[in-house]
């Protein structure tokens, strides 16, 4: 039996509201202890003793929107290098979105992402399956039989499902079996040939824009579909006050309805499009300052339940295009956390409080053990000191892309120790 | 040439019309003036950029744009080269960056670029050593086509600074339109802009001008009525109902002109859809309608930026490591 007793921690749960200074024991890869009690001297005999210095322990990340080239575009990321990242990022479990090629609208490809994990990945990783079948929006997945083979929850990923009777019947059919419907809501036909959000910054470049109407239209018409069909609702990334407060409407109103925000639409606004710099480009698009100053507000009201990091990796070569043609997408996993914990360093939320959206939450809504410092359950964890000032690199990613504009950002935050299943699977290297 | 430093533009390329300065602007309009004048000669031929390279890279096909730039380099002397997409290794799947760094290495002076994309002029440039002139990069800008219709209203009024100019029609998809309203803003000209609010881009206002949905009311008071061209598939339902519908409401006939000032001048960078958005006895008014003179200032403009930003120029860096010194 291995035992390894991490002391000398702020152990924060955001499950349990516990934060307070301790240490917690791990054995055989699962918590089996934790609390003030474990200290320096006091701990089992057999058990191998880290010091955290004083850093928070908390548990591992869970990141609910993350897209991997694998299967269909390995060259851009593979569940491997997908997993390094998220170690390195303090994520512990990834959620694959569907959108791969094959596209995971089958049982057998559920099984593959799960085989492709165990064998490869350090991190745990669970893939959605496809609302619709080949992400078309016509016709309805297995949802019942991809929910059995493990798919923790259902997406479209990147795209709507546009017809209302679809949805509706989705959201209907979904309901029988508690199934999570983790929408991309955005009104194609108005989104359409657009690149970023529309407005002064669009109208100067010349380039096509995405009005906030596009994305407070489908979540307004969602809101009346779970009215109608009690189905679980998650908005997969909001990033308009609109949407926002029509989320909080239905939220008043006791829907079984959730959202989150990609990291990017509360650090980031239109303006950093500039001059048409594509690793600017990323759906939902960087928004005015005012929406992302209601993201920031959506977090701290609670509105908003989940931060995501949309990972999205994609190779130099289809960056360095024409803004129009250039891919959407910017990497996230090893970002997520610094940019996060910018909204405490700033004072819009506790650190508890934030923590919360990126383990607990996520958890909840996808029923997962994960998430919690709980005895008995899975030992994922993350060490990280929350105040450690470093700059972002992208030349320091273990993603195989590193389409990022936060390069150079000064940032406060690393993780220290990642570990999941009670093994280390990343450590701060030393003297960094 | 070190007698001409002193007037240099102080930038490499021309890619837009937005941060040129007044002085910049007024520059390159009495060098053109020059040309003009050159222009007019028989021996309309200069030997300044002789010994010079000049391509005409066009990612969309244009007649008028393209026909200017190579008269501009071949009266300033340059050898020119016009190549198409059509014909070039763009339609392999080349990319831009590496058609780029292809074209570089042939040594050119200056590179003129049309490309269907807003910002891939820009981008291009990224990795050019000579100067590159923009010559319309998707619904983004147009900078000589506003360089040469402020010379025309320059050249007709007299200024620029304090006339009403009212700017018609598809403003949403017209790097013209933006182009000359941030120049007419910037030489001090009022800018209207006369759209259905389909036409319009969001935040159009952000720019200074003044909206009118209204053609009469737009145009009343105006010094100058500048026309834009209506893309025939943009008319059949998807931004307005229908060409007849449009011509109704937006098109400059005699009696919507009669609001603007009496010497109203009109104005349309080509080509035109007569009967769509301009009456066609309208467009051949030689007392109102300056659209052919719009044309020959183009080319004089055209050598005005050759001749300016060839100046900056001394020999070029070798491409490859063999050559270094």
């Amino acid at each position: 039996m291995s035992a390894t007793a991490y002391i000398n921690a702020r152990l924060i749960d955001p499950a349990s509201g516990l934060d307070s200074p301790g240490g917690l024991l791990v054995e055989d890869g699962r918590i089996a202890d934790l609390g003030a009690q474990l200290s320096d001297g006091v701990t089992p005999e057999n058990a191998e003793v880290v010091d955290c210095g004083g850093r928070v322990l908390c548990p591992g990340l869970i990141d609910m929107r993350v897209f991997v080239g694998e299967p269909g575009a390995e060259h851009k990321e593979t569940l491997a290098s997908a997993s390094e990242a998220a170690a390195a990022g303090g994520v512990t479990c990834i959620i694959v979105q569907p959108n791969t090629d094959p596209v995971i609208d089958d049982v057998a490809l559920v099984e593959y992402i799960k085989r492709q994990a165990r064998d490869k990945a350090s991190v745990r990783i669970h893939p959605m399956a496809a609302i619709t079948k080949g992400l078309e929006g016509e016709q309805m997945a297995e949802l019942g039989l991809l929910a059995e083979a493990d798919a923790v929850a259902f997406t479209d990923a990147d795209r709507a499902v546009s017809n209302a009777q679809v949805m509706r019947r989705v959201l209907s059919y979904a309901s029988a079996f508690g199934l999570l419907i983790c929408h991309y809501p955005e009104e194609p036909a108005l989104a359409r040939n657009g690149v970023m959000n529309t407005g002064e910054v669009a109208m100067r470049l010349g380039l096509p824009g995405i009005p906030t109407q596009a994305e407070t239209i489908m979540v307004e018409r969602d809101l009346r579909l779970v009215e109608m069909t009690g189905g679980r609702y998650h908005a997969a990334c909001l990033s308009t006050a609109q949407a926002i407060e029509a989320m909080a409407r239905g939220k008043a109103q006791g829907l079984p309805v959730s959202a989150a925000a990609a990291v990017h639409s509360f650090a980031m606004n239109e303006t950093a499009v500039g001059e048409y710099r594509t690793f600017a480009k990323t759906a939902p698009p960087l928004r005015a300052e005012a929406d992302r100053q209601a993201v920031v507000a959506g977090l701290a009201d609670g509105t908003i339940d989940v931060i995501c990091s949309c990972h999205d990796p994609q190779d130099a070569e289809s960056k360095r295009l024409p803004f129009e043609l250039a891919a959407t997408g910017i990497i996230g996993l090893e970002t997520m956390l610094p940019l996060a914990l910018q909204l405490y360093h700033n004072g819009a939320l506790g650190l508890s409080d934030l923590l919360a959206k990126m383990t607990s939450r996520p958890a909840e809504l996808l029923g997962l053990r994960g998430g919690k410092l709980v005895a008995g359950a899975p030992a994922d964890l993350l060490i990280f000191d929350p105040d450690k000032p470093w700059r972002i690199d992208e030349d320091g990613f273990r993603s195989k892309a590193n389409n990022t504009p936060y390069h150079g950002r000064p940032v406060q935050g690393r993780p220290w120790r990642t570990i999941v299943d009670g093994k280390v699977v990343y450590s701060e290297p030393d003297g960094d | 040439m070190n007698e001409f430093n002193s007037s240099d533009l102080p930038f490499r390329h021309l890619l837009g019309i937005e941060g040129l300065s007044p002085d910049d602007i007024t520059e390159i309009l009495d060098l053109s003036d020059q040309y003009v004048a050159q222009n007019r000669q028989v021996d309309k031929k200069g030997s300044l950029l002789g010994g010079r390279t000049q391509i005409n890279l066009f990612f969309e096909t244009s007649t008028r744009t393209r026909t200017s730039f190579e008269l501009a380099g071949k009266r300033l002397g340059a050898d020119v080269i016009n190549m198409s997409a059509t014909a070039s290794a763009i339609k392999k799947g080349e990319t831009l960056i590496d058609t780029a760094a292809t074209l570089n290495a042939m040594h050119p002076d200056a590179l003129v670029v049309r490309h269907p994309h807003s910002g891939a002029v820009a981008l291009l440039s990224q990795k050019m050593d000579c100067s590159v002139i923009n010559a319309g990069d998707g619904s983004h800008e147009h900078p000589t086509q506003a360089l040469l219709d402020a010379l025309t209203i320059r050249r007709r009024l007299g200024r620029l600074d304090g006339l009403v100019v009212a700017i018609c029609g598809d403003i949403l998809h017209s790097r013209v339109a933006r182009s000359n309203i941030m120049l007419l803003s910037i030489m001090g000209a009022h800018v209207r802009a006369i759209a259905p609010p389909t036409l319009l881009p969001g935040a159009v206002e952000r720019m200074g001008v003044e909206i009118f949905h209204n053609m009469e009311e737009g145009l009343a008071g105006a010094d100058i009525v500048m026309m834009l061209r209506l893309q025939n598939e943009r008319m059949n339902g998807a931004y307005v109902p229908s060409t007849r519908e449009y011509y109704h409401f937006f098109g400059l006939d005699q009696a919507k002109l009669a609001k603007a000032k009496p010497e109203a001048l009109i104005m349309h960078p080509g080509p035109m859809n007569r009967g769509v958005e301009i009456d066609s006895e309208l467009a051949d008014d030689i007392n109102r309608s300056v659209i052919r003179e719009q044309v020959e200032m183009g080319v004089a403009v055209r050598m005005a930026v050759l001749d300016l930003l060839s100046r900056r120029d001394g020999n070029q860096p070798p491409v490859g490591p063999e050559d270094a010194v």
